[in-house]
């Protein structure tokens, strides 16, 4: 392999080098949407089969969903943040030029957009036990 | 929104072509190399040829076939709802009919046009030569005519599947015992295993294939779109096919999957089928807004707005569509919890979804837009798409829901959602890319004539069903009394069906006329920015003259003499001195080069391994097992020969010069080599059909008492447990071998390959103990029957496991293998890790579960 390919490229350790980097950033905000989706699923229909009270009552799983979207959310935030840090890594600069960091930027830019996206998907998910009571 | 460049910016070149072309002669002995090497086999043997541009043809045109023989059936279902009571054909016809029509559309035209479009001009896109695996391509190809050939010819026979595309149970169990479920299940699993191999095919090639210098933010949209929609083929099809081969079982040997009397549940059918079924939805649409993402900048003469936005909408749509399943099921019972949270994701998905399309409608205002035809059908299906996904919102909230499940209603809005967000979209496509491949253009004129008569047909069939849903005319019937308002309206939708089809007419007619006396396109012809339209006119095989860097999102705009430098050969791999077929493998993030991949050639291996392989599918449709056994046994010796003939060549030397002072090694193994990922993405749908048979297992579970049994009849704890250990205990024997093989220690990695071996079968043997000796009866009741289809499926990926163990140590015998170029046993180290966790994951259910439940 060519070292000296990209002349642009800085050396290994800096923070906008390829080794740096991965596409899973991107994915990490919407596959906590989806695990929050999945648990919240999952608890309610067992919960509705197998053990709920004669009235049908839901209050477990609110309190169940409640603690999933905090900890959903908290993970979000914090995806989102390490997004927005790399969105405004560096010193602004011509955008125009084909260079490592405005990649770099780009993926921070891409991360923090899903996480937005996941939090309002997170939100939603979380709203339906604040209209549904029960398991009928 | 983000910034964006100015059109037309000029990027300074990271790697400058070379200063000065190479001497004329060298160039035409080059282009003469480059010819020789790519030119496609002549005369009958051309249908061997493997390059991206003759299956991609192939596959293009076999798909608007299927298209144009379920638009025929769509017309009988128009002509035979034209007025009421009917018989232009008999109720049983009928039902073939259109069960016929949705599953054609569906499963052989929607998902493979947008995939054969890919074959064809992705790699043109990346500038690559050709995808990663074209006798791959070929195979899936072949796969895909044999058994689409196969679902379609059934009608003439009056054997056609009837049960609609959704095949639920008990209808097709119970109530339809006839053969045509059969085809359907194994016709088109074989199908979707076709279009699972294009899926990874795709996903290596926008990955690890692009041009250097083309980092992910600089890929084309389409690229983008594509990658998400593989990925997603890669999670969605599996269930379905687990769904299948749970619903073959049944039809085929009695496992009472689906039938409630023995603990069996339809419902899971239902989750299965959605599961794949929702995300199809996008899997459709979203390789046509590719399209839209490719030819709106062209035509409104300006990069498009929001690139960062259009990932957002591309991988964000991707995931959302997975978890909107439910709302096909709305009217099945289920408690209102859930219902609620699957009402609620649908409405999250429209927000990716309207996010791109406001990038376009925000492209288009900022552009001077040149009203083509192809511009007209991406503009008309945009609008058609969202009314259908206008409905779609309005469909999502259960209490509507409940109102128009099953009615006229839905077949407005998914027509709406299809014809619009797909079609049209593909019709535009077709317009716009038709030059690149036949360096002819299609006549504006026709197209935009076929536009207005598609556009106003579509709304005058479709528009009128919303309103006969609502009045209560359900779907799939085959006719319906007269004096309930529905005459007027369905006479109406048959006019507009046929204003439709005579746009299509049209088309086929612009695609088909003879163009001899028509001159040649100039190259380029629509002034694109992407690097598809590098190519010269008339259409060279070799893909692309030499492979240039890459600086922007619209080189052809921004870079300076780009094509002159790609056409006098002053960028990478200008040659084919070695006489072989080579493309630029480059890294993920920023398209370093890395590897000279070089490709497989002409092979009639692919053509054959998909004939043995159809011949599999189609004979056990008929129960003929011993033939088809036979035939199954066949494909898989042939996929060995072609694997032990045609992959991993250990190469004449370690690296090669591409041009440009830059060398780069020509074999790769681990991670680092196409292969590794093409393994890695196979197993990962694998895993994902094996976890839907997991998600059966729990399902019963929540939804029949007695499940599993009390007190409990089997497989017992200790074979499984012996069974388990014995297979974990091979994968660290296929751990050794490798490590072995690496230190070049031949003895010992034979040595822990045959132990490996043995473990295996062994261990395969001790799984198949447990349910055997407890007595477990598969027809008996649901139980045993989902217990043996965890461990069947387990064992038989064992078989498969010792077939690559045996086939690494002949390929060290062989010399084929070596310490050195070892991609064959770390490829199948890979499949062992995910074989590993199979078997845990199975002993753990069967044996485990019942133990806490």
């Amino acid at each position: 392999m060519n070292a000296t390919f990209d002349p642009h490229a800085e050396h290994a350790g800096h923070r906008t080098h390829e080794s740096n980097q991965s596409l899973w950033l991107l994915v990490i905000a919407p596959t906590i949407w989806a695990t929050h989706f999945l648990a919240s699923y999952v608890t309610a229909a067992v919960y509705c089969a197998k053990f709920a009270p004669a009235d049908g009552s839901l209050a477990t799983v609110r309190w169940a969903i409640a603690g999933y979207t905090i900890a959903a959310l908290i993970g979000i935030a914090v995806t989102a943040w390490f997004g927005w840090r790399r969105q405004r890594y560096g010193t602004p600069e011509d955008v125009h030029i084909d260079t490592p960091l405005v990649r770099h930027r780009f993926l921070g830019t891409a991360t923090l957009l899903l996480s937005m996206l996941s939090t309002v998907a997170t939100l939603y998910t979380a709203m339906t036990v604040i209209f549904l009571g029960d398991c009928s | 929104m983000t910034f964006e460049p100015e059109p037309f910016a000029e990027r300074p070149a990271l790697v400058p072509p070379l200063a000065a072309a190479p001497p004329l002669e060298v160039q035409r002995a080059q282009e003469e190399r480059l010819l020789n090497v790519w030119k496609s086999p002549a005369g009958w043997r051309y249908w061997s040829d493997v390059n991206n541009t003759s299956v991609g043809l192939w596959y293009l045109v076999t798909t608007c076939g299927f298209f144009l023989f379920g638009g025929i059936l769509a017309l009988i279902i128009r002509v035979q709802l034209a007025v009421p009571n009917n018989d232009f054909v008999s109720a049983n016809t009928y039902h073939q009919v259109f069960t016929l029509h949705g599953s054609v559309m569906m499963f052989l035209f929607a998902v493979p046009i947008l995939e054969a479009f890919s074959v064809y001009i992705l790699p043109a896109m990346t500038g690559a030569r050709d995808l990663p695996f074209p006798r791959l391509s070929a195979y899936g190809f072949w796969c895909f005519l044999f058994g689409g050939v196969f679902v379609c010819i059934s009608i003439f026979f009056n054997m056609a599947p009837r049960g609609g595309w959704f095949m639920y149970p008990p209808l097709t169990t119970a109530y339809q015992q006839d053969v045509g479920a059969d085809i359907w299940l194994l016709g088109l699993t074989f199908i979707e295993i076709s279009s699972l191999a294009l899926a990874v095919e795709l996903i290596v090639g926008v990955l690890k294939c692009r041009p250097p210098g083309m980092r992910v933010n600089l890929m084309p949209l389409y690229a983008w779109y594509i990658l998400v929609v593989a990925v997603m083929i890669v999670f969605a099809f599996p269930p379905l096919i687990a769904g299948d081969v749970l619903l073959e079982m049944e039809r085929a040997f009695d496992w009472p999957f689906f039938d409630p009397a023995r603990g069996g549940d339809p419902l899971l059918w239902q989750h299965l089928f959605w599961i794949f079924g929702h995300p199809e939805v996008y899997i459709v649409f979203l390789p046509s807004v590719a399209l839209v993402a490719m030819i709106v900048p062209t035509f409104a003469r300006r990069p498009l707005i929001g690139y960062g936005w259009i990932v957002l909408a591309a991988v964000g749509t991707g995931f959302l569509s997975f978890g909107l399943w439910v709302h096909h099921m709305f009217t099945t019972g289920l408690p209102g919890i859930t219902l609620a949270l699957f009402s609620a994701a649908s409405q999250a998905v429209a927000v990716p979804t309207g996010v791109q399309i406001f990038c376009f409608l925000a492209t288009v205002m900022a552009g001077r837009v040149a009203w083509s035809a192809a511009m007209m059908f991406i503009v008309g299906g945009l609008a058609t798409f969202i009314i259908g996904g206008l409905t779609g919102v309005m469909i999502a909230l259960v209490p509507f829901d409940f109102q128009a499940h099953d009615s006229y209603f839905i077949v407005g809005h998914l027509h709406y959602v299809l014809v619009g967000g797909t079609i049209f979209p593909i019709v535009g496509g077709i317009y716009y890319y038709y030059p690149l491949a036949r360096s002819k253009a299609l006549s504006e004129r026709l197209g935009k004539t076929a536009f207005w008569l598609m556009t106003i047909g579509f709304n005058i069939t479709f528009f009128p069903m919303h309103i006969t849903g609502l009045w209560g005319m359900p779907r799939r019937v085959y006719t319906y009394a007269a004096g309930r308002g529905f005459e007027e309206l369905n006479l109406l939708s048959t006019v507009g069906a046929f204003v439709l089809a005579s746009g299509f007419a049209i088309v086929l007619w612009d695609i088909l006329r003879p163009k001899r006396k028509q001159p040649l396109i100039k190259r380029n012809p629509w002034n694109a920015g992407t690097l598809d339209w590098a190519g010269r006119v008339p259409t060279m095989n070799w893909g692309i003259r030499s492979i240039p860097e890459i600086d922007g999102r619209y080189p052809l705009w921004e870079q300076p003499n780009l094509l002159r430098d790609i056409d006098e050969g002053r960028y990478f791999l200008p040659d084919a001195e070695e006489g072989l077929r080579e493309t630029l493998v480059t890294s993920v993030i920023d398209a370093r080069p890395e590897q000279c991949l070089r490709v497989a050639g002409p092979s009639y291996m692919p053509f054959i391994a998909a004939a043995f392989t159809a011949g599999f599918f189609i004979l056990a449709t008929f129960y003929y097992w011993l033939l088809a056994t036979t035939s199954g046994i066949a494909a898989v010796v042939m996929l060995i020969a072609w694997a032990w003939r045609g992959t991993g060549a250990i190469p004449e030397k370690r690296a090669k010069d591409i041009g440009l002072g830059v060398t780069l090694p020509l074999y790769r193994s681990g991670p680092a080599s196409v292969g590794w990922w093409a393994m890695f993405i196979t197993m990962l749908g694998d895993f994902t059909a094996f976890m839907s048979l997991v998600f059966g297992y729990f399902f019963y579970w929540t939804s029949r008492d007695g499940f599993p049994p009390d007190p409990l009849t089997g497989p017992g704890t200790f074979w499984p447990l012996v069974g388990g250990g014995l297979l974990l205990a091979a994968w660290v024997a296929t751990v050794v071998a490798r490590y072995a093989n690496r230190r070049e220690r031949a003895a010992g990695m034979y040595m822990a390959l045959l132990v490996a071996v043995v473990l295996a079968l062994a261990g395969s043997l001790a799984l198949f103990a447990g349910p055997w000796t407890t007595g477990l009866n598969p027809t008996e009741h649901v139980y045993p029957a989902t217990v043996w289809v965890l461990v069947g499926w387990t064992i038989l990926h064992v078989l498969l496991g010792v077939l690559m163990l045996v086939f690494c140590a002949a390929r060290r015998a062989a010399g084929k293998l070596t310490s050195e170029y070892d991609a064959d046993i770390v490829n199948v180290l890979l499949y062992w890790h995910f074989l590993a966790l199979t078997a845990a994951i199975t002993v753990a259910v069967v044996a485990g579960f019942p133990l806490v439940a």
